[in-house]
């Protein structure tokens, strides 16, 4: 087959690159009004009935948005290999964590209602807040340690090896600077979760939705910009040093690479990315203010566009890094040492470009089928056949 | 055998994969009967056929989520506990998985929302199509899965790559049309369809013996009683090609699950029954078939099939030419585009066998180092051990063609005896319901012990597969997916036997009184017969 060459190594890499923000920022805005419900759940709900709102608000959707999850975890294995083995196999433990969440919250969604003990519901409830909440806060955890860059390195094979014993591996990833990039994303989705139950429910559901996602929109925006300052002054950075193609073999051994003073030097090099962190900013001020004044649809397009600045940004400043190694720079994994084989990037655009547009498409019906909102009314009439 | 890294993370891997199937192949098969079910609904517009599509999608539903949440755990834990592999085979194994979100869990997820939230939001047709692109979902999501597993056991399609240290893409088409994946696709789509028919007919047989749901029941079997005929057959013939298969694609396991220790004369007759000895490399008290296995294994009655004593030398060779072309790559990994053409020809020469040289890695850090002896036991280390696969594979024959009895008797008196069956019979019917489990997980087993010592046949063993972890952090995971699981596991079963007792609860009123109606009809005309007569 030659028919890759069509497009060149190096423009696919990058393209994979936008990629995988594609899947990330599309994780984050369906799944992450999910998980952000969860979090919400108990504090929105009081009664029975008031959680069966905000539970049936994502209870016909949860399932195929979780599908960017899987799809997310589907599309590093095949784009970009050597990170799927470092992140997954370096995260262990904290991996196993968010797995096993992710696991309790379809069963939890699908089975709380089908019994009506309260003490089985109440259990239920508490694994949908669990599995929302922490989650939403490890995947920021795991951001701030992939800037600061973790402790692994490459064998001549390229076996990975983990520096530290295990429980480290573990307890070392909750250092200050990744605890405040965990509570970014934890505020965050909590925001998009009160966004979309102001759009969803009515009544006092969603007056509690609106006063706990304000306060999480100004979390979100000020521990945002706490990050960013603290990157500018307490987080060193990397750069590739000395001569390097970019449409080479991936092997990160064939790098040279060493650290700088700041991240930040980024935005000196290509200031135009400085749109993402005002994305995430304003995006937060303004989903603030739109709950406050009581927006519905607008508020959510203002919480979609915060999340698409927050998490582009990372991605901005770090290129063309994608995970850099603390204990051995040069084993860092970059855009161009750690991608698919030329062919196997070029079959998966194809792919991608032939079923994303239509996974839109129909993602897009299905929302539209299912416009309006929840009511008590709706769950007690259809007890059975809702969640 | 020394208890290490590798033997708890093949124990995860196996626990993990091994109960995701016990939830996938219903979802495969019910997801089907449901979407036939609603057919016939929207066809003739009978209430009944609503109620039993909702009634089977509610239990549909309770297993589909269980099979969604552990597939979660399959789609990381390569990462998480094969890094090696995944960084070896990604490039061409990750490109399935990935294919497999895209074209199908996407599907079946967004549209199962629908299936349950969407009775009265959307029009009858637009319902059905939401069932059936759920279906569909289910049954693409089985194809990528097997096209991935298919090249773990026979790796078409692709070539080392000495820069980058691992296996890379050369024919996407070869990956895909995969004769092994396409055969194993089939068998184990069919296979679901085959343990859902099972249980529609089990529940509905329980009904019957109860005396309740008579109506629901007697529709259900006569749908899954049609349905699993087909696929029981399917499933048997599928089995067979991917055997046929087997016999230039993966050539020792077919002996090992024949106990096959020499070659034989062609054509080789099958052991239908015997006691293999993996140390003295026989078979006790064999009872065999002349000509089958020839026949079964080649199609033909002049071709040899090649015993395992064979295999090993061929695999002590190729351990001698993967050392070449393990020497070959070191300088070239040093010298890389510097390299001496006359030791990349080398390297190209003998790369095909460069997995069987890491098979010394169990033995020694670096292969070079490997004694005479060494190579003698890693080339003994081609052999799975023999005895499971042996029985495994029997009882799963065993239960395939019971299957197809089960079905054919179901189906002749659904068709011919008015839905009439015997109180033994349902009896039978309820009993029956664990085999298809049973055999699919044995299945399984055949397949992936089959294979060992490779995670991919003759390219990577799978002790060299596995993430540098602690033993403490796979044991914490391992306790903890049994803990977690056994407790999903029990709650799942509570649910699914409490909907089952408690029966079909939706539309029953609209269904009781248009049965009635039906019934009447029925008796004012003479010998009418309950599925032939016309909807009102």
């Amino acid at each position: 087959m030659i028919l890759h060459e069509l497009i060149t190594y190096e423009v696919l890499r990058v393209i994979w690159w936008g990629l995988l923000g594609v899947l990330l920022i599309g994780f984050a805005l369906t799944d992450g009004f999910d998980m952000g419900v969860g979090a919400l759940l108990p504090f929105v709900g009081k009664t029975d009935i008031e959680r069966r709102v905000a539970i049936n608000t994502v209870g016909p959707v949860w399932e195929g948005n979780q599908v960017w999850f899987i799809l997310g975890g589907g599309a590093i294995f095949a784009a970009w290999p050597p990170l799927y083995a470092v992140s997954f196999s370096g995260f262990y433990l904290a991996m196993f964590v968010i797995l096993a969440a992710f696991i309790v919250r379809p069963v939890a969604f699908k089975y709380r209602s089908k019994r009506d003990d309260p003490r089985w519901r109440n259990a239920w409830d508490w694994a949908l807040f669990a599995s929302g909440a922490i989650p939403a806060l490890l995947f920021g955890v795991a951001v701030g340690n992939v800037i600061q860059g973790v402790p692994f390195h490459f064998t001549d094979d390229l076996h990975t090896i983990y520096e530290g014993v295990w429980y480290m591996k573990f307890i070392g990833l909750l250092d200050p600077f990744s605890i405040l990039a965990g509570v970014v994303s934890l505020s965050m989705l909590v925001m998009h979760g009160g966004a979309w139950l102001t759009l969803k429910a009515e009544g006092v559901v969603q007056q509690r939705a609106r006063a706990i996602g304000s306060i999480a929109a100004l979390v979100a925006v000020g521990s945002y910009v706490l990050a960013g300052l603290w990157m500018a002054v307490g987080v060193e950075g990397y750069r590739i040093v000395g001569d390097y193609v970019t449409n080479g073999p991936s092997n990160p051994l064939h790098f040279e690479v060493e650290r700088t003073a700041s991240w930040l030097t980024a935005y000196l090099d290509r200031p135009w990315i400085v749109i993402a962190p005002i994305m995430g900013v304003l995006g937060g001020g303004l989903t603030f203010l739109g709950l406050r004044a009581g927006r519905e649809v607008s508020t959510l397009l203002f919480s979609k566009m915060a999340i698409l600045g927050v998490i582009s940004s990372v991605g901005l400043t770090m290129f063309p890094f994608i995970m850099p190694s603390s204990s051995d720079p040069q084993s860092s994994l970059t855009v161009w040492n750690s991608s698919s084989s030329h062919l196997t990037l070029f079959i998966m655009l194809v792919v991608t470009a032939i079923f994303m547009p239509l996974i839109l498409m129909y993602t897009a019906w299905v929302y539209k089928v299912l416009w309006g909102k929840v009511t008590e009314a709706d769950v007690s009439e259809n007890s059975h056949s809702v969640y | 055998m020394e208890f290490g890294i590798v033997e708890l993370s093949r124990m995860q891997f196996a626990m993990t994969a091994m109960y995701h199937f016990l939830f996938v192949p219903l979802t495969l098969g019910l997801s089907i009967l449901v979407a036939i079910m609603e057919t016939v609904y929207v066809m003739t517009n009978r209430p009944i056929w609503r109620q039993m599509t909702k009634f089977w999608g509610t239990l549909f539903g309770i297993n589909f989520v269980l099979g969604v949440a552990t597939g979660i755990t399959m789609e990381f834990q390569f990462g998480m506990n094969w890094s090696y592999y995944s960084h070896y085979v990604g490039d061409i194994f990750g490109a399935p998985l990935a294919i497999e979100g895209l074209m199908a869990f996407f599907l079946e997820a967004t549209f199962v929302g629908l299936f349950f939230f969407g009775w009265d939001k959307l029009s009858k047709v637009a319902h059905l199509a939401v069932a059936w692109l759920v279906a569909i979902g289910s049954n693409f999501s089985a194809l990528w899965i097997l096209i991935a597993n298919g090249w773990m056991q026979n790796p078409v399609g692709a070539e080392f790559n000495p820069m980058t240290m691992r296996m890379e893409m050369t024919d996407f088409f070869a990956v895909l049309f995969n004769e092994v994946a396409q055969a194993k696709f089939v068998h184990t789509v069919s296979a679901g369809y085959v343990t859902a028919s099972v249980f529609v007919i089990g529940v509905s047989a329980w009904y019957l013996l109860k005396g309740r749901h008579i109506e629901l029941a007697r529709r259900s079997i006569t749908v899954g009683a049609a349905f699993g005929l087909a696929s029981a057959f399917s499933v048997v013939l599928l089995g067979d090609e991917s055997g046929y298969s087997a016999t230039h694609s993966q050539k020792m396991k077919l002996a090992a699950i024949e106990a096959m220790w020499e070659t034989h004369e062609a054509p080789a007759p099958f052991n239908l029954i015997g006691f293999p000895d993996q140390e003295a490399r026989e078979t006790h008290y064999a009872i065999e078939i002349p000509w089958a296995m020839g026949l079964i294994g080649t199609r033909s009655l002049t071709t040899e099939i090649p015993g395992i004593n064979d295999l090993v030398a061929q695999a002590e060779e190729r351990i001698r030419s993967g050392l070449i072309a393990y020497e070959a790559l070191l300088e070239v990994r040093e010298n890389r585009d510097a390299t001496d053409p006359a030791v990349m020809a080398t390297f190209e020469a003998h790369s095909a066998d460069l997995g069987f040289a890491f098979l010394l890695k169990k033995y020694v850090d670096n292969p070079l180092d490997a004694t005479e002896a060494q190579i003698l036991a890693a080339a003994d280390d081609t052999v799975p051990t023999v005895w499971p696969l042996f029985w495994a594979f029997r009882l799963m024959v065993g239960l395939g063609f019971g299957f197809i009895g089960t079905m054919l008797y179901f189906f002749y008196r659904a068709s011919f005896k008015g839905m009439n069956f015997p109180r033994p019979a349902l009896h039978l019917a309820v009993w029956m319901i664990p085999a298809p489990w049973i055999a699919a997980e044995l299945g399984w087993f055949v397949a992936e012990f089959g294979r060992q010592p490779w995670t991919v046949d003759g390219v990577l063993p799978t002790a060299m597969s596995v993430s540098a972890l602690s033993m403490t952090e796979v044991a914490l995971t391992l306790a903890g997916f049994i803990l977690f699981y056994t407790v999903l596991f029990i709650i799942e079963m509570g649910l699914m036997l409490k909907y089952i007792r408690k029966g079909p609860f939706q539309d029953v009123e609209e269904t009781a009184a248009w049965n009635t109606r039906h019934n009447d009809r029925l008796a004012g005309r003479r010998n009418a017969d309950a599925i032939a007569m016309p909807a009102e």
